[in-house]
């Protein structure tokens, strides 16, 4: 249930996301979802990539620091309430979410990331709830 | 050696006895920290750790001032007729050596400092002829040429002296056996060490540096009682000890006397609850002498200046202004007996402070606070002094680690800004923005603490900061000059 996603520190300055982007094209690595968290001085480069192992391996290889950290990923209807319905399944269960973000597949659904504080306690309320989670098998076919 | 050397020479050397006369004289109570020391006979007894070569260290304070200027006032003479360097200085302020009437005038005369080696390279400062000269050292040098320096025999005789002092001051004595790791060559810190420890009476195993499993087997074979080396190489045999299945604390290893480098209250700790020896901190500078300028006792409170030889004074690093007791500067230190080549006001580059008051041992040499950093590192922000080694430790007490780091200095609108740009690390990596402005802010508000300014902190991203020669470049200045 759980996915892989690489973060990358990267300065706030110009240039400095095209370096780790063109290591991992040459190294065949499909970006599947990007997402940037920014200040004024640095940012975190969230990626969900089709060989994260590999793709860890290239950055590290080339001096990056790339921490892997485990994140769940839920298909949802794209449609107004998809999200909505999500997260009144956590409501009043005190599971915190760290970070979320979603993007679109298909033009009919979407897919929700998020980063739980406590990744097991969410998976149990989440499937009680009969919310779908996708393996990561099931995410990188999307 | 003229008539007027020879004067000197023997007003010097026979002042040692006159000490010793005078101080036994005085009823000095020798070993007075030490119960049951006697009090005015000399014995020497490996009980109390008394040894008469400690004599000098005890000598009423008036003796000693007076001691002082008159070795003072001997030595600038020696080096005003023989060093033209340091007549044309003189000259320069419009002095003579007979403007040197008490110990405070020492504050009138130009200071010395390490270029001014190198400039006279070899020989310029030397105030003997070689035919007085026994001895040559060198430093290695690694910018340039090496700075040299000099010993008539009357000076060895007097390093000698003073290692001596060292070694019984951390309770070594006849009978002890030795072992010398320092480098025996060019570096004084070998041949400095050996002299003291066999004058001494000690037994000496002159290994020098290198081969730890030697080391280690002949410590233990031997029965080793004294180990005089730098901390770390002492840290590595302790760690090379524990390889080999040898626990240091089942040796007759008693005492360390560990120098030539600057080390911390908690190497310390670590070095005596891991190895059982009592560790001991010993300073000195081939300038000067070499090992033996000053030495901890057993009470551990900084370190004695033998300043019977060597006059400490502190000084502003910036103004070079003489600061009071207590206060913390740069050490400048004069040879008040030194022959082949007085250093008059030599500016060590060593910050640290002279300790207020009187040491528990009952030596009246004043001492000095552990050294732990240089004024060639010290930068000058908006008036305020920094040194990096204040944001190492800053962010070493966050991190646990040493992240490579970078002093950034500028000028904006004629104002000093400071910036400390840090390398993310793989532990200090995060994948939340929180974790990461948490960070940041805990970073700024120790170094803001430490400091004592407001600076700026910026994470960088890893392997981004300027290395050369595979060091990382720790101060780069941009401001104006």
């Amino acid at each position: 249930m759980k996915i892989h996603q690489i973060s990358l520190f990267a300065e706030n300055k110009p240039g400095h996301i095209a370096a780790p982007a063109r290591l991992l094209a040459k190294g065949g690595i499909d970006i599947r979802s990007l997402y940037l968290a920014d200040t004024q001085h640095y940012g975190i480069l969230r990626m969900i990539v089709s060989d994260w192992q590999k793709a860890a391996g290239i950055l590290e290889a080339h001096r990056f620091v790339a921490k892997v950290t485990e994140v769940l990923a839920v298909e949802v209807p794209d449609r107004p309430g998809g999200l909505a319905d999500v997260l009144e399944a956590l409501e009043g269960t005190g599971i915190n979410i760290e970070y979320m973000y979603a993007f679109p597949v298909r033009g009919d659904e979407a897919i929700l990331i998020f980063r739980f504080a406590d990744p097991d306690a969410a998976i149990a309320q989440l499937q009680t709830a009969g919310i779908n989670l996708l393996a990561s098998e099931e995410l990188l076919r999307k | 050696m003229d008539s007027h050397q020879r004067e000197h020479a023997s007003a010097l050397l026979t002042e040692d006895e006159a000490v010793a006369t005078a101080a036994m004289d005085a009823g000095v109570k020798l070993g007075a920290g030490y119960p049951g020391a006697p009090s005015t006979e000399i014995q020497e007894t490996a009980a109390t750790n008394c040894h008469p070569a400690s004599v000098p260290d005890y000598i009423p304070l008036p003796e000693l001032r007076e001691l002082q200027l008159r070795r003072l006032q001997t030595v600038v003479a020696l080096a005003w007729r023989q060093v033209e360097l340091f007549r044309t200085r003189l000259a320069e302020r419009g002095l003579t050596p007979e403007d040197i009437r008490s110990l405070e005038d020492i504050a009138k005369l130009p200071f010395t400092v390490k270029s001014d080696l190198r400039d006279t390279y070899p020989f310029g400062l030397f105030a003997s002829s070689m035919k007085d000269v026994v001895r040559l050292h060198a430093s290695s040098g690694t910018t340039g040429k090496p700075i040299v320096v000099a010993y008539t025999k009357e000076d060895v005789e007097v390093w000698t002296s003073v290692m001596v002092r060292c070694l019984a001051g951390c309770g070594l004595h006849r009978g002890d056996i030795v072992q010398n790791a320092y480098g025996y060559g060019l570096f004084t810190g070998g041949l400095g060490a050996h002299y003291g420890a066999e004058a001494l009476g000690a037994a000496v195993v002159p290994t020098s540096g290198g081969n730890a499993d030697r080391q280690i087997m002949l410590m233990k074979d031997f029965g080793v009682t004294a180990m005089c080396c730098t901390p770390t190489y002492f840290l590595h045999l302790i760690d090379r000890a524990a390889e080999l299945g040898v626990d240091m604390k089942e040796l007759s290893l008693r005492v360390g006397v560990f120098g030539a480098e600057p080390w911390t209250e908690s190497m310390r700790r670590h070095i005596e609850n891991m190895s059982g020896v009592e560790a001991f901190d010993i300073y000195g500078l081939s300038e000067i002498i070499g090992p033996g300028v000053g030495c901890e006792c057993r009470r551990h409170q900084g370190l004695h200046i033998f300043e019977d030889h060597f006059y400490p004074e502190i000084v502003d690093p910036a103004t070079g202004e003489p600061l009071p007791e207590g206060t913390e500067g740069e050490l400048v230190l004069t040879t008040l007996s030194k022959q082949a080549m007085p250093m008059i006001r030599y500016r060590t580059r060593d910050i640290t402070m002279i300790l207020p008051g009187r040491c528990a041992c009952g030596r009246t040499l004043r001492r000095i606070g552990r050294i732990g950093r240089r004024s060639d590192d010290m930068l000058i922000i908006r008036g305020v002094n920094v040194f990096p080694s204040q944001v190492e430790s800053a962010l070493l007490e966050i991190e646990g680690t040493l992240p490579n780091y970078q002093i950034l200095l500028t000028s904006e609108q004629g104002l000093d800004q400071m910036e400390v740009q840090i390398e993310v690390t793989a532990q200090m990596s995060n994948d939340k923005i929180g974790a990461l402005q948490e960070l940041h802010q805990r970073i700024q508000g120790a170094l803001d603490h430490v400091l004592g300014i407001r600076v700026r902190v910026a994470l960088v991203e890893p392997h981004s900061l300027e290395r050369s020669e595979g060091k990382a470049k720790r101060v780069i200045d941009r401001r104006a000059t």
